[in-house]
């Protein structure tokens, strides 16, 4: 197998393994349209690094926290829908980075690769920070566990029970934008979601409890990362819609199985 | 008048509210309420719907900060909260029994299935909270309140969805906490006929205290009457519960039919 297959392999079943008991969150706490948020408003971050001179990474995470914030306050003190709020800034970023990115014309930028993903050119310095990361990242979900639960089964009864609701809450907020973050250069600004929410809700069906449900998640998109690099291998189509093509065919097979 | 501040130690009741108002997005919801809930009493809040009677509840739970008044909990309050609805997705797997465990984390399975008993839902301990009726999560809602071994129960519509025989079940259950285990509830409550028997103090709300007191004499209020007109206040004699019937282990009722049943 060539370097750069092993590399893709290692970085996307790294984002797989670390999306899953995210997503699972996202989908508990129908936060999908949140996720693609932030990715849109990433695609600023690549902006605002490439004006900087900073590592597209770091800009990317630093709008995306910036803007998990804003809204995670938008949201308590708007009147407007929460999925208008959502609405409003998800494509409004998206127009806006895409502007901006038209205007720097000192450095050519791979819009197609932002977008869509470019995960067969990941160095191994990037497979070490999603692994490296994305192992802080489950550190500190599991830290914040269990009032998480608690408060995504009702609220109100978790703030009754004693559980710091608020903390937990802007917690994967900021979370989940640094998952957004990793997982743009391997799946792109448009397909981040899909690693979140399509693993997650083809476990739903075959889990008993929360944690089986995200394990369950992690194994099914560790089986579509695996499975859409080899079709885009074999079938040279591009790498990040490839994964989640798969992701899509395991959901429909998943379901298809329960059913019969 | 019971439960009004100024009457009794200010420090017995297990929760005390005194002159709150709240405005929520310009409008009043609550203006100048007061109550206090004594340990060992029972304290009813009816009212029409767009009363306040669930942002009072919030209030006395401390979820919500009034615009102004005050709110006492007693030091080591152990709350009991059976909230309207809860607000769990579906796609959230969740057994019974893990639901009852995040409620009390040092109790073991024999009080899970304990409580579960005392709100007759035995059956239900291996399900999953999503594949539960409206009732039966009531049910699973009420035991998970009684495994906190509260002293301080706050039910919202606590039996919503539960069919007429066990409504008035689950009220004898929960007058029995509060007079055995001198627990204080707080409730709303819709069912006025069943729950004027199991009170001890009705607090008639439409955004302010219209009356409060005894349920046989918030009955003949005239405020009372006006709110819920003379025609409904008359047919809402007050209920006494008889327990006539048993409930045998199938789920079939065992129940001897006496003069004064219209059914079967």
């Amino acid at each position: 197998m060539d370097e750069f297959l092993i590399k893709a392999l290692a970085a996307g079943i790294g984002l797989a393994l670390v999306a899953a008991p995210f997503g699972c969150f996202v989908v508990w706490r129908r936060m999908a349209y949140f996720g693609d948020t932030l990715a849109h408003a990433a695609l600023l971050g690549v902006v605002a690094s490439l004006l900087l001179g900073t590592s597209a990474l770091f800009g990317i995470a630093i709008v995306a926290v910036a803007a998990a914030l804003l809204l995670a306050v938008a949201q308590r003190q708007e009147k407007l829908g929460s999925d208008t709020i959502l609405g409003i800034v998800s494509h409004g970023a998206l127009a806006a980075g895409l502007v901006a990115l038209s205007q720097v014309e000192t450095v050519r930028v791979d819009l197609m690769g932002w977008l869509l993903g470019d995960i067969l050119a990941v160095t191994w310095g990037d497979v070490g920070l999603i692994w490296g990361g994305g192992a802080l990242m489950l550190a500190a979900l599991a830290l914040i566990w269990r009032p998480l639960l608690a408060a995504t089964i009702d609220p109100d009864l978790a703030k009754i029970e004693g559980h710091a609701v608020e903390r937990a809450r802007m917690a994967l907020m900021v979370l989940v934008a640094l998952v957004v973050a990793v997982a743009m250069k391997v799946v792109g600004v448009l397909l981040v979601t899909a690693l979140l929410v399509i693993p997650a809700a083809t476990a739903r069906g075959l889990s008993r409890t929360p944690e089986q449900m995200a394990a369950f998640a992690a194994l099914v998109g560790t089986v579509a990362v695996g499975s859409g690099l080899a079709a885009s291998w074999h079938f040279d189509s591009p790498a990040g819609p490839s994964v989640v093509v798969a992701a899509v065919i395991v959901f429909l097979a998943a379901r298809l199985v329960r059913r019969y | 008048m019971p439960g009004l501040p100024g009457r009794g130690q200010p420090m017995s009741a297990l929760v005390r509210l005194d002159k709150v108002s709240l405005a929520l997005g310009g409008h009043p919801v609550l203006s100048g309420v007061s109550l206090a809930v004594e340990p060992g009493r029972i304290v009813t809040i009816v009212g029409p719907n767009g009363a306040g009677k669930s942002t009072l509840v919030r209030v006395a739970l401390g979820l919500v900060k009034p615009d102004s008044g005050t709110v006492s909990r007693r030091a080591g309050a152990i709350v009991g909260y059976v909230p309207q609805r809860l607000a769990i997705d579906p796609a959230l797997p969740l057994s019974v029994r893990r639901f009852l465990a995040m409620a009390a984390p040092d109790s073991d399975a024999s009080q899970w299935g304990r409580a579960l008993e005392q709100v007759s839902a035995g059956h239900v301990l291996g399900r999953q909270v999503r594949d539960l009726s409206g009732g039966e999560l009531q049910r699973v809602l009420l035991a998970r309140a009684l495994l906190r071994r509260p002293n301080l129960m706050v039910l919202d519509e606590p039996v919503a969805g539960v069919d007429m025989a066990g409504q008035a079940e689950l009220y004898d259950l929960i007058a029995a906490l509060a007079r055995t285990g001198a627990c204080a509830v707080l409730m709303v409550s819709h069912d006025l006929h069943v729950v004027m028997a199991a009170t001890d103090e009705v607090v008639c709300l439409n955004r302010h205290v219209c009356c409060a007191g005894p349920p046989e004499t918030v009955s003949r209020h005239p405020e009372y009457l006006a709110l819920f007109g003379p025609g409904v206040a008359a047919s809402l004699a007050v209920y006494t519960h008889v327990h006539d019937h048993q409930h045998l282990p199938d789920g079939s009722v065992g129940h001897q039919h006496g003069p004064d049943c219209h059914h079967g």
